[in-house]
């Protein structure tokens, strides 16, 4: 293929992921890397590596005029951002295709258009696809506020349109109560973001997280099926599964079918997850956003379908049509991921940076663990906690979390604390069993159960 | 004048104020009694404070802003 060498835009467990696919299609790997990772796996097993900067991401991974610059003083034909730190900044993909080079993922605009809330919310109504009930738009008249909200029917939250991640979000449960909550939010929203736009939106109580995987090569686009990712610690996927064990196969397709819409009608090109609240009392389910990169969970919807999600990332940015007809996507089996935390779930979930002493990692059919460990690792304490994937595979769910119980009982990472014990109880667990849970269940809980975790 | 080392008891990034608009939690010639921030250390991703766990007045600071810091080393010298 014309790209011949990738600069990986990116650390840890993923940059390993990546130089693995890389390398299997004959693509010689180049490996960024703060000062504080020079020792790291991914640095150990790329054909080459560049330093980019001082450990604070700020000052390496996140800092895009030094990525572009380092990728392309390497000579690399093409930039893979992986997940998190560059991956959905649209000016990065713009420099990088600026600097003559391929970014790995859809273009700026594309990235810019779904990392807005509200466009992005445009995009999913123009294409025909569910969103949450509110508002189109900003809401500045409070007559019409108040006639949408009785319309949409209580509780509704109201939310800065300049905010996100949680911040800048009231929840009124009646009219009186909207009343109240409307000034002050303008006010606040003004104060805390320089932008007192609000829109209002429905309350989804107790919905499961499900996601759809995409492939797209700028014309046309496949499904692969779903993953659901209800089980959340403060609005981060502990588990992940594919598929969901909650949804029908008339719903499923209709879901997979909608997502699938959505990304035709943008044109995108690349992986890419659309993200749904499923509410599974009525069968509605609700677009929340779309995720425009490759995601931490995408082993669970590879052991499904077979497909090699990286590689194809690569294949597209090389210009290569898409490989597989919709009716080529089949799923198979159920496959389980938990995600490996240096954090301490006994004790709030603390950090637990550290040395890694012996590590015994599981084997056998079924199971796969994609992580940045080796033994006698110093993890730093600079970027986010993850150290690695627990992937099983099973031909039914149950079976699944069977194997997932027995290969975390093999799995030891001595000299730090990890998130393990945490996925044992809950494989243990009766409504983790039946699958009877929702994005708020984990943390009700954790308030009972942390304490034993260890 | 006796000196004596606060350390810092996590590895991570060191930042002197609790954000960028405030001003540092100490400065040279402050006061510090036990149990008083001095900063902050950042570590995947989580804030936690550090306090001193002696009297004494500032003398330096050994770690800057935004330094990355191992566990246990010093950040701040005091008068004691």
């Amino acid at each position: 293929m014309p790209i011949r060498s990738l600069f990986i835009a990116n650390r840890g467990e993923i940059a390993v992921r990546i130089i693995r696919a890389a390398r299997e299609l004959g693509i010689e790997t180049i490996q960024a890397y703060s000062d504080a990772d020079a020792d790291s796996l991914a640095v150990q097993i790329a054909d080459r590596s560049v330093n980019v900067g001082r450990p604070h991401a700020t000052k390496s991974y996140l800092n895009i005029e030094g990525m572009v610059e380092a990728a392309r003083q390497s000579g690399a034909d093409a930039v893979h951002p992986g997940y998190g730190f560059l991956a959905e900044n649209p000016d990065f993909a713009d420099a990088v295709a600026a600097a003559g080079m391929v970014f790995v993922g859809p273009d700026g605009n594309t990235i810019r258009m779904m990392g807005d809330k509200v466009s992005a919310r445009q995009a999913a109504i123009r294409a025909g696809v569910p969103v949450v009930p509110g508002s189109e738009g900003r809401i500045e008249d409070p007559s019409k506020a108040r006639a949408l909200a009785e319309e949409i029917g209580f509780p509704v939250m109201i939310k800065a349109a300049a905010g996100g991640g949680g911040r800048g979000i009231r929840i009124a449960a009646s009219m009186e109560e909207f009343e109240q909550a409307l000034p002050q939010a303008r006010a606040e929203a003004q104060a805390a973001f320089g932008d007192g736009g609000l829109y209002i939106e429905k309350v989804i109580g107790q919905a499961r997280h499900i996601e759809v995987q995409v492939l797209g090569d700028g014309t046309d686009v496949v499904h692969c099926f779903e993953r659901e990712c209800s089980l959340q610690r403060r609005r981060q996927k502990v588990w992940e599964e594919a598929p969901s064990a909650s949804l029908t196969q008339d719903i499923r397709d209709s879901l997979c079918d909608s997502a699938v819409a959505l990304a035709r009608a943008v044109n995108y090109s690349g992986a890419g997850t659309v993200e749904y609240l499923y509410d599974d009392q009525t069968g509605d389910y609700y677009f929340i956003e779309m995720n425009t990169r490759i995601q931490v969970e995408h082993p669970a919807t590879e052991w499904i379908t077979g497909i090699d999600l990286v590689a194809e990332m690569l294949r597209i940015a090389d210009g290569q049509p898409l490989r597989l007809a919709q009716d080529d996507v089949i799923c198979h089996g159920h496959a389980i991921e938990v995600r490996l935390n240096a954090e301490d779930p006994a004790n709030g979930f603390m950090p637990f940076p550290g040395v890694v002493g012996d590590l015994r990692l599981p084997g056998g059919p079924g199971v796969r663990f994609d992580s940045m460990l080796y033994s006698g690792y110093a993890i730093p304490p600079f970027y986010d906690s993850l150290l690695g994937k627990l992937i099983v595979w099973a031909d039914t769910r149950e079976a699944a979390i069977i194997r997932l119980d027995s290969a975390l009982s093999e799995l030891e990472i001595a000299g730090v604390k990890t998130t393990k014990p945490l996925f044992r109880a809950l494989a243990a667990d009766d409504a983790v069993r039946s699958g009877a849970v929702h994005t708020k269940w984990l943390e009700g809980w954790l308030e009972d159960n942390a304490t034993n975790l260890t | 004048m006796a000196t004596e080392h606060i350390q810092s008891p996590l590895p991570g990034t060191f930042y002197r104020r609790p954000s960028p608009e405030e001003p540092p939690y100490k400065s040279e010639g402050d006061s510090v009694a036990p149990g008083d921030v001095i900063g902050l250390i950042e570590v995947m991703k989580s804030f936690h404070e550090v306090k001193a766990d002696k009297a004494g007045k500032v003398v330096r600071f050994i770690a800057e802003n935004e330094e990355a810091i191992m566990a246990g080393a010093p950040l701040l010298e005091i008068e004691v």
